[in-house]
Order: C-alpha cells, then structure tokens, then sequence
C-alpha cells in the first residue's frame, strides 16, 4: 500500500534564502550556493499495508510531517523511494485547501475538488458533511471568520466524507473540543474497520494507543523504533 | 509519446479543479462591489473616456474612429498585463496550498491565466458597446475574432508560466517585468497611430511585438473590415506557440524545486 525505502530528504540550510539574482551570482562566484546541507530524514524505511493504523510519533523537528509530505507526493526524495496504491486523501492540514476569503459552502466545493472529486459528488454528501461538521447556520459566512474549531471540524468532515484508500491525519484531534475528538474517533475507526490505511500524527501517545495498532517514533529524521504501537509509546514516554 | 497522452489525460482529471480555481478568481475580484462583474465592462469604458479626451484635444491623432482604435489595443494589453502578472504570482501566493497538498503546480497558473481571459471576455462588450454608440456596423469578418483570441491567450499562458516558475527562485522578476511591461505598452501602438513610429523601430515592432499583431489582426477584423495578409497570422502563430513551449518547458524542469523556494 504504502512502500517508503530508504528514503533520505535534504535541505539547503544556507543562512539566508537566496531569492534574488545578485545574491545568486554572487554566491556561485564565491562557491557557496549549496553548503550546509541539512537531513531531514535519513534512511527512514516503512512499509503500510492495506488496512492497517499506523501513528506516527516524536518530537518536533523530528521529521513527522516530512515523512508524510514525501508519501504525498509534495516532496521528492533526496535518496530512496516512495510507492504508494490507492486513492490518498493528501491533506496534511485538514484545513490547508480553505481559502479564508471564500464562505464555507463555497470552500466545501473547493476542498472537494483539490481532493479529486466532481461538483456533483459533493452536492450528493453536502447535507452529510455540514451535519458532521455542524456549521449549519454559518454556511454562507467567510471562512476567515470561523473559529478554529469551527473550521477543523469542516475540514474533518470534507476529508472523511469519501473513504479514501488512504486517510492522513496531521494533529487535528489537537484543536478541537472533547466532544467533537470523539466524533473524530469514532468515524476513523468506522474507516478503518472498512480497511483504509490510517497514518497519524500526534504527539500524544494515549491518541495514538488508542487509534492505531502501529507506531514509528522518529527521532532527528532517523526512525528509532517501529512495531507494535504500546511498545513504541511506553519506551517513547520512558525516553 | 504516451507520456504526453497521460498528461493530457490527467489534465482532464483535473478539470474540475480547474473550474473551482477559475470560479473563486471571478468570485473573489467584485465581492463587496455594488455592481460586480458589470465592472468588466464598465472600467475600460471609462478608461477609454478618458484617454479619448485626452489625446483627441491634446495629441490630435489621425486615426479613423479613435475610441474602438484606442479600447481594442487597451484591453488587449489589460488581458495580457492581468493575465501575466497574476499568472507569475500564482505559485507565490498559494504556496500554503503547494506545501500541504499534493496537486499538479501548473494548475494555478493555468487557472490565473484563464480566470483573467473569463475577465477579458467580459470586456470585449465593451467594445461592442463603443460599437454601438459611435454607430460602427460590424463586418463579417468579426466571427474570425477567435482566432486572434486563441493566439493571445496561449501567448500569455507561456508567458505566464515562464514569469511564475522564474519568479519562484528569484523575486527581482516581478520588478524587472513591470520595467519591461511599461516599455512594451509603449511600442505597441495603443493609443497612437502605428505609422507615426520611424520607419526601422516600425518594422522591428509589426515583426517582432506579438501584442502589436493581435492587436492589429483584431483591429483588421473589427475596424477596417479586412482580411489583413497572411503574413500576420503566420507571425502571431509562431510567437503564440513558441511562448508555450519555452515557458512549459521552464516549468516542467524546475517545478520539483518550487517547494524549497515558496
């Protein structure tokens, strides 16, 4: 389902970004254009199989979100590779499609499409997304002007509304209220009893015990452990 | 080969995509505006309202029936400076969409391009509203419009794509280009007859300015009533083309980096 091997990311962590033409040629004539590389993953291999929960722990900086851009497709690998089969729902925050300006209803479209589907699919799940996400009496007002939780659980919803083949999830149970991270359990749950591929990311440890039946800990780009998810959380929590 | 028919497969995937970005461009541009989309129409008339008066009591241009003259040339060169400089602010501005969703880049330049020829679209009945008033029958040569249109539009787009891939790496583009588009407003006869330019820089500009050549192919359509020679087509042909393939071609090979850069 997903195949990462071995994969390496590089950045250039020269001090400042060069973004201008005279810098540009003034640094290759002195020869430092690519010095201070900088690995944000460094031979980090995982393999997902279909149906299967996998969280993703460790501390900032540590790579998490890296990891789960290279199964995306945004980033490209420095060195190894990346497969993945299936339908990726690719949204690494469930809100980054939204545009604050838009109103909810017209934003719902919108994510619907970067998500690949057509106006007539999202028109048939619209009623069940703004149930999920209650935003009922605010469908027509900007999205600049929701609160935060308010625009998670939109968010939540338009990414769950079709089962993707697989379901990323980037610290979304971290904005929204109790009631609502329940909602977000039960339905991704529902979802992998339907055999979708979870990857989640957190860095609370009971969320992951509780979610997923995997776990990867991550450590300065490097994996530390993998395996079953108690094992990896307790010697996670003991570090 | 099958490379290329799986590209434009995937585009037609994306068609819906495309749909939403162009409707949230012409939504977003007259939200909170009393009139709306009826500004298309309304703002190079009074543009046009205003140079009028200014250069047929100051300049004295002879020219046959100056304001069609005047808003052909004008909103061709609106649709190209909208077209392009929202086209190479498209990776820039959705870089938060770029780093946290995986969709094909090329999308939002396509979309910025297309929304701003939706724009200029409604604009053209502007002209047709001129038309009108300065009581000028349209020919039949007008239905070859389109093709002029076609032309213009897929000579934006490469440009388009070039400047939004160029501008990524280095931000001095931006800056340069307004230099440049200044310059260019200038040599392409909008608002002065083309024949008052000395004889060499008049043969440099009718060769080598694609926007003059629209512009003048349009203005044989819509003005003169003729078939201009062929030679203008093939000209406008071969720059339209040419812009596609270089600017693609320079957003294909650097599109792997844009997301070290936004």
């Amino acid at each position: 389902m997903i195949e990462v091997k071995d994969v390496s990311v590089r950045f250039n962590l020269s001090k400042e970004k060069i973004d201008n033409l005279k810098e540009y040629f003034v640094k290759m004539v002195k020869r430092e254009l690519f010095f201070q590389e900088f690995f944000a993953l460094k031979g980090v291999s995982l393999t997902v199989k279909k149906g299967e929960s996998w969280g993703i722990i460790g501390r900032n900086g540590s790579g998490k979100s890296t990891l789960l851009k290279l199964i995306c497709g945004i980033l490209k690998p420095y060195r190894g590779t990346v497969k993945t089969h299936g339908r990726i729902a690719p949204l690494i925050e469930l809100q980054a499609g939204f545009d604050g300006r838009l109103t909810a209803r017209e934003n719902i479209f919108l994510t619907g499409a970067l998500l690949g589907h057509d106006k007539r699919f999202m028109e048939e799940h619209f009623e069940e997304i703004l149930d999920f996400a209650e935003v009922g009496r605010f469908i027509d007002v900007p999205i600049k002007n929701f609160s935060s939780g308010m625009s998670a659980r939109l968010g939540f919803a338009i990414a769950t509304v079709v089962r993707p083949d697989i379901l990323i999830v980037d610290e979304v149970l971290a904005v929204g209220d109790k009631t609502f991270q329940k909602k977000c359990e039960i339905r991704m749950q529902e979802m992998l009893k339907n055999n979708v591929t979870l990857l989640f990311v957190s860095h609370s440890c009971d969320d992951v015990r509780r979610v997923c039946r995997k776990a990867l800990w991550l450590n300065s780009g490097k994996a530390v452990m993998s395996g079953d998810s108690n094992e990896v959380c307790s010697a996670y929590e003991k570090s | 080969m099958t490379k290329n028919i799986e590209r434009v497969v995937n585009l037609y995937n994306k068609r819906e995509l495309l749909a939403q970005l162009v409707r949230r461009d012409i939504r977003l541009k007259y939200r909170r505006s009393v009139l709306g989309y009826l500004w298309s129409i309304m703002n190079p008339l009074l543009i046009m309202l205003v140079l009028t008066a200014v250069f047929s009591n100051m300049f004295r241009y002879d020219v046959i029936n100056y304001p069609i003259y005047l808003i052909i040339g004008r909103s061709f060169f609106d649709f190209l400076s909208e077209a392009t400089r929202m086209g190479m602010w498209s990776i820039i501005s959705n870089a938060s969409l770029l780093k946290k969703t995986y969709v094909p880049r090329y999308i939002f330049t396509l979309a910025s391009v297309t929304s701003s020829a939706v724009n200029f679209i409604f604009s053209l009945g502007a002209i047709a509203i001129v038309m009108l008033v300065t009581r000028t029958p349209p020919s039949w040569y007008i239905f070859f419009l389109p093709i002029t249109l076609l032309q213009l539009y897929i000579f934006c787009m490469g440009l388009a794509f070039f400047l939004a891939a160029a501008n990524v790496f280095f931000r001095d583009v931006q800056y340069i280009y307004n230099a440049v588009l200044t310059a260019w407003m200038y040599l392409s006869a909008i608002f002065y007859p083309a024949k008052i330019l000395p004889k060499n820089l008049y043969w440099l500009v009718s060769h080598l300015n694609p926007i003059f050549i629209y512009v003048e192919q349009a203005r044989g359509f819509i003005l003169y009533g003729t078939m201009q020679d062929t030679e203008i087509f093939v000209i406008g042909w071969v720059f339209a083309l040419l812009s596609l393939v270089v600017g693609v071609e320079t957003f294909r090979r650097t599109q792997d980096n844009f997301i070290l850069y936004i």
